[in-house]
């Protein structure tokens, strides 16, 4: 997948990213590393629009989640699927889902281990909980690429391991920021590091350890 | 910085100036032969509240409840349908017009096509209300969280996500702003009643001019519960219940059938200006100016008159109330008489307080000018105090009047400006509607050409009054702007919930 060449990217006249160029194989698992601001959200969106330019599905999970807090988190992962079907379909399932709709959404919920919470209004949910609702979502979506902004920072090492797998075992093709080097470690084929609005390594994980924390230093 | 200061109190200055050219035109005299009798008759009554004529009573408090309900419920669904369409020009254009118009004045122009009746009565609220609902909950759908909407994409059709990612997130405002129309629809539901709809402004009346002062003082003390303890009787849990009771209630009240035939008439025949009606268009220029000179500008001046002296002694009340209801200017048992006394101001619509006090002082522009600076300044006094009370005091803060005189009127003097300048607006759009109390203003003018059923200078008139408010609301507009407190309102709304909204 062909998703930027020599891109300028970032808001008005201050590019935060320059002369970005990104190909990304099927299957791949990309992991981008990097301090906060370094432009990890800023690629994310760009990754993002460009899958889309190009008719793929995408799966997002947004930094801010964007949750409906007054919906139950039931209904924020049936969210996921709403453009699959037509507005008389989807107001029928928000007044009561059909039964197979709402088995395939408690499925993915149980692989968060959300369960319990489904009928919940995602506003009475902690933050970690808000997160793997968020991460719910994107599974029930499905589709080519997951394209993730730290899904998994609110969660527990062990948890966020085995989320790790879920996402892994999911999508064929992965890209995420994480901030959690060694959960990254485990989950990419290939790191992203971005440091002074460039990207300053890109390869397999056995890159260097010093290289990786080399992006951290100020 | 210095520069802003001295305009706001040049805008004060100005206003101050304008309301002293205005004072000796004012009919300000006292007719009644000795209203401290008839004050402390009131007094009196309003203390002994005689519950006796409960059945008449209870009759008038249903029906203002079921007026209430069924018309905010109908103008209430009606703008939420036009919300998520409010960009669109014909959309907004419909609802500026149908809010220029006051309840009163639509149920007197209704009266003419659907009688003395149920209809009357619900569009008269409903209308109104339709238009100020779609502006509102529009700009509440607007400020909603984008986000959710966002992560859709491009391909979920428009209803779907409405109803997925933008609704749920508006619903918590939205039903804060619907109580709080709710309590206006109950205040508006009661004053239709002085123009013969079965309400308590209606029982009121009747039980003024029968001299129940007791009586009176009962319906008083109901309204006022009713209105105070809106959020507790209406949950939202409970609307269909409520709205099943209304319509019940008002499928008892029976009204005059009108002839067939009536709207048709009313529209092609009766609004139309009478040289046209008779084929002489070249009349209609003599008829306009006709119109004009005897009507429209005695109204207007009188209106403008009433009005500048009203904001005048709102901003006066609200100025000194401000810190009334903060207990560390006038301590806990002060705030509580304070927040007591503002309660009841504010509760009552101007139009009831004007009818009292014309009951005490006769009829002149004293009245009217009494019940509009009480009102708006009670509201005004309401808004500043919550904030007055919020505001961040340094440890070894002053009380008293010193904390009133150091902190509180120069911290808040900004927004006391802006909300004076926002009510403004309305206060000119009410003193207009209590030209209908007999006061010359352009109601007057209106219930004069309804009664000699010349609807065609009636619909002028009215048109005339939508324009001038909509001309001082710009005016207002442009002058917060460069108070840089033009967003005032969906600020306070944000903070304060519903009661905020009452700058509405």
């Amino acid at each position: 997948m062909h998703l930027l060449d020599a891109a300028d990217l970032g808001y008005g006249a201050a590019p935060v990213l320059r002369g970005v160029t990104l190909h990304v194989a099927v299957g791949e698992r990309v992991v981008l590393l990097g301090r906060s601001g370094a432009g990890k959200s800023t690629l994310l969106a760009a990754v993002r629009q460009a899958l889309l330019d190009q008719g793929r599905r995408v799966a997002l999970v947004p930094q801010d989640h964007a949750l409906v807090p007054q919906l139950s988190a039931l209904r924020n992962v049936l969210m996921g699927r709403l453009d699959d079907h037509g507005a008389v379909y989807n107001l029928a399932t928000l007044i009561r889902p059909r039964r197979a709709d709402r088995d395939a959404a408690m499925t993915v919920l149980d692989q968060v281990g959300l369960c319990p919470e489904a009928d919940r209004a995602v506003e009475t949910l902690s933050g970690g909980q808000k997160q793997r609702v968020a991460l719910a979502r994107a599974l029930y979506r499905g589709g080519d690429v997951l394209v993730g902004d730290e899904p998994l920072s609110a969660v527990d090492p062990a948890q966020a391991d085995r989320l790790a797998g879920v996402i892994r075992d999911a999508f064929p093709t992965a890209i995420l920021a994480l901030h959690d080097v060694d959960l990254a470690l485990g989950f990419a084929t290939r790191l992203i590091g971005l440091k002074h609005g460039q990207v300053l390594l890109d390869g397999a994980p056995d890159i260097p350890r010093d290289l990786i924390e080399a992006l951290y230093a100020r | 910085m210095r520069a802003e200061r001295v305009s706001r109190l040049g805008i004060v200055a100005g206003f101050l100036a304008v309301a002293a050219l205005c004072l000796p035109f004012a009919d300000l005299q006292q007719a009644g032969h000795d209203p401290w009798a008839a004050l402390g008759r009131m007094a009196a009554g309003f203390l002994r509240p005689d519950f006796g004529a409960v059945e008449q009573i209870f009759r008038a408090v249903a029906l203002t409840i079921a007026f209430a309900v069924a018309g905010v419920a109908a103008g209430g669904l009606a703008g939420l349908l036009m919300a998520p369409f409010y960009r669109f020009r014909v959309v907004r254009w419909t609802c500026i017009a149908l809010r220029s118009v006051h309840e009163l004045f639509w149920a007197l122009m209704l009266m003419q096509v659907t009688g003395m009746g149920v209809t009357t009565g619900v569009l008269a609220i409903a209308l109104p209300y339709a238009g100020i609902f779609a502006k509102v909950l529009s700009e509440i759908l607007d400020e909603a969280d984008p986000r959710p909407s966002e992560w859709l994409g491009s391909r979920v059709d428009p209803l779907s996500r409405f109803l997925w990612a933008r609704a749920p997130l508006a619903r918590p405002e939205m039903v804060n702003y619907a109580l709080y129309r709710l309590e206006c629809g109950l205040r508006s539901s009661a004053v239709l009643g002085f123009i013969g709809l079965p309400t308590l402004g209606f029982q009121l009346d009747s039980f003024f001019k029968q001299g129940e002062y007791g009586a009176a003082g009962a319906i008083m003390a109901i309204y006022i519960a009713l209105i105070a303890l809106v959020r507790v009787w209406m949950r939202p849990r409970l609307v269909w219940l409520w709205l099943i009771a209304a319509i019940a209630m008002l499928s008892q009240v029976k009204a005059p059938p009108m002839g067939s035939g009536v709207l048709w008439r009313f529209l092609t025949h009766d609004i139309v200006p009478a040289p046209l009606r008779q084929g002489d268009p070249a009349g209609l220029w003599a008829w306009l100016s006709e119109l004009t000179r005897d009507a429209i500008l005695p109204g207007l001046f009188a209106t403008m008159l009433v009005a500048q002296l009203a904001l005048v002694l709102a901003g006066l009340i609200a100025f000194f109330a401000q810190s009334l209801i903060v207990p560390r200017v006038t301590g806990r048992a002060g705030a509580m008489l304070g927040h007591l006394v503002l309660v009841i101001l504010r509760s009552f619509p101007e139009y009831m307080l004007a009818y009292l006090f014309l009951q005490v002082f006769g009829p002149s522009m004293l009245p009217a000018i009494l019940a509009l600076g009480l009102h708006n300044g009670a509201i005004i006094g309401h808004l500043l105090g919550r904030q007055a009370a919020g505001l961040a005091l340094r440890p070894d803060a002053p009380s008293g009047l010193t904390l009133w005189g150091w902190e509180i009127v120069p911290r808040l003097f900004g927004q006391f400006v802006a909300l004076c300048l926002y009510r403004w607006e309305i206060i000119i759009r009410e003193s207009a509607i209590l030209g209908i109390l007999g006061i010359a203003t352009l109601g007057f003018y209106l219930d004069d050409a309804i009664a000699e059923l010349r609807l065609d200078r009636a619909v002028a008139i009215l048109v005339a009054t939508g324009l001038v408010t909509a001309g001082i609301d710009m005016l207002s507009r442009k002058l917060r702007a460069r108070l840089g407190a033009g967003h005032l309102r969906t600020r306070l709304r944000r903070r304060e919930g519903g009661t905020a909204a009452a700058a509405i």
